[in-house]
């Protein structure tokens, strides 16, 4: 069996298990494929050949041998360049870190990935620091958008999403502080999961937020990011936030009917600040899944204002050291954004952490009476790289600030989201699933769902 | 002429011992300047004295 570029992780995965293709194959198909294409994606940073190889090796010969191989054998993967991978600097996006001593041990995450058979090939382009949503980067150059490579991949996660969007690997990680897997999901037309707050283990990968910060998935089929989501479950104390609840296995129930969810469109802030491509997305979504309730979510744009607080001034207080010792070596612009984030006063922090607690009762009760929460992941499709404005109902305003509106009020208070690709033309645009703390399952369900009756899909890449 | 934030600007870079160019100022104070206006709009919302911080859910 030859391999297709566009093979998702669980045909790889079967046709491994099945002996029709062998991990070594599926590992040299995605090898060779970042070869050709990442001189023009610039997704990658890191190339791991020799450890694929071997890891590919070693799951062929469990399988010659008769053993049971795990449900993500042979599958090539990447990680943001923010995960401890062993034997490379985790350089997270920066010129700094790379004077890091090398990784002793993977992130958690990557380690389970691998017990799940899945074989890492690299590591990916990101922001600096995690501090951005565009996907540029001064240090490493733009990964760039599979569909339009003059276009933004969107960040901080863009190599993520410009690799798995590129058809480069079929699953990537991530990390998303403020919507840094939902945006860019949203502009590579691909799926993208950040889960419950607390939920995946953020072990051995480089902080941004700790309040916020979260990991998770990239795929290109909703099946796929439910397998990967499950395979990287658990409790873990190596990170404090991390949850001691029980595994909860979604992919058993993704095929379950969604006709029994109250689905509900997110109203007031939700739909503002939008162009007409993420109004018609919302729309698809919506009518597809019969939703016509709009509900209001209190309060978002205060949300988002404490969100941004809480961001610059941990953000800040993590690399105050580096900015007085290194701050030549930062990209100047995130370098001031921190610089002023270390000058916001004590009390706004108290404040906005204060507000956290308010708002995330007010989103429990409406929880009450609502499974899903539709809402839109970007303002736009993919803007030209280098854009400084965009004009937002009638407003020009500063493009970077801004591309996360939509995404911030959700993570300030950790609810687990599936952003899904809407295949719009010329340009895909994503749309967050967003459900209840804990049910990372209803939102992948509905993901699912959406995918099966052919509303969201992946476009295949066309930018190169 | 100097802006309003100058002085503040100043005086934290100094307590800090952080080693801002005259050249980043702009930049700087156009960033605090969001910083604070969000600040405000969190800092506007009253919440009862008894208000924990809500970093984490609990099982």
């Amino acid at each position: 069996m030859t391999t297709k570029p566009e093979m998702t992780a669980s045909e790889i995965a079967s046709a491994v298990a099945g002996r029709k293709m062998s991990a070594l194959d599926a590992t040299e198909a995605a090898l060779a494929r970042i070869k050709q294409h990442d001189t023009i994606l610039n997704a990658f940073t890191d190339i791991t050949a020799d450890r694929a190889r071997a890891k590919a090796r070693a799951i062929d010969a469990d399988i010659a041998a008769g053993k049971t191989v795990g449900p993500l054998a042979g599958v090539p993967f990447a990680v943001k360049n923010l995960f401890d991978v062993a034997g490379l600097a985790t350089r997270a996006g920066s010129k700094i870190n790379r004077d890091r001593a090398p990784a002793s041990r993977d992130a958690t995450l990557i380690e389970r990935m691998e017990a799940a058979g899945a074989v890492l090939v690299g590591a990916l382009n990101m922001g600096e620091y995690a501090y951005d949503f565009t996907g540029e980067n001064v240090h490493d150059g733009p990964s760039r958008n599979p569909h339009d490579t003059t276009r933004m991949s969107g960040g901080s996660s863009g190599g993520s999403g410009s690799a798995v969007g590129g058809a480069l690997v079929p699953i990537a990680l991530g990390s998303d502080t403020n919507g840094s897997i939902r945006v860019p999901s949203s502009f590579c037309g691909i799926f993208g999961l950040k889960p419950t707050y607390g939920r995946l283990s953020r072990a051995r990968s480089f902080p941004f937020v700790a309040s916020l910060d979260h990991l998770g998935p990239f795929a290109r089929s909703a099946t796929d990011l439910a397998l990967a989501y499950d395979a990287m479950q658990g409790s873990d104390a190596d990170d404090a936030a991390c949850t001691t609840r029980g595994l909860e296995p979604t992919t058993p129930l993704l095929a379950n009917p969604v006709s029994d969810l109250r689905i509900a469109i997110a109203g007031g802030y939700f739909q503002t600040n939008l162009f007409p491509e993420a109004v018609e997305a919302v729309g698809r979504v919506a009518k597809a899944l019969g939703a016509t309730r709009v509900v209001d979510v209190p309060e978002a744009a205060r949300a988002r204002a404490a969100a941004y607080v809480i961001t610059t001034t941990e953000g800040a207080s993590l690399h105050l050291d580096r900015l007085r010792k290194r701050p030549n070596d930062f990209d100047p612009a995130v370098r001031d954004r921190l610089i002023a984030g270390a000058m916001v006063p004590a009390p706004l922090v108290d404040r906005a952490q204060k507000f956290r607690r308010w708002y995330r009762a007010q989103l429990a009760e409406m929880f009450k009476s609502v499974d899903v929460l539709l809402a839109p992941a970007t303002p736009c499709t993919a803007p030209k790289l280098g854009q400084v404005n965009f004009n937002l109902d009638g407003v020009e305003l500063p493009v970077r600030a801004n591309i996360g509106i939509h995404t911030q009020p959700i993570s300030f208070i950790g609810l687990p989201v599936v952003a899904v690709p809407v295949p719009l033309e010329p340009l895909p645009i994503g749309v967050q699933i967003i459900a209840a703390p804990w049910r990372e399952d209803i939102a992948l369900r509905v993901a699912y769902a959406l995918e099966k009756m052919g509303v969201v899909a992946v476009p295949s890449p066309r930018g190169f | 002429m100097a802006e309003p934030l100058d002085d503040y600007i100043d005086a934290v870079t100094k307590a800090l011992a952080l080693p801002v160019e005259e050249a980043w100022r702009s930049s700087i104070r156009a960033n605090l300047e969001v910083s604070l206006r969000l600040g405000r709009l969190v800092d506007e919302f009253a919440l009862p004295d008894e208000t924990e911080p809500a970093p984490v859910y609990t099982v």
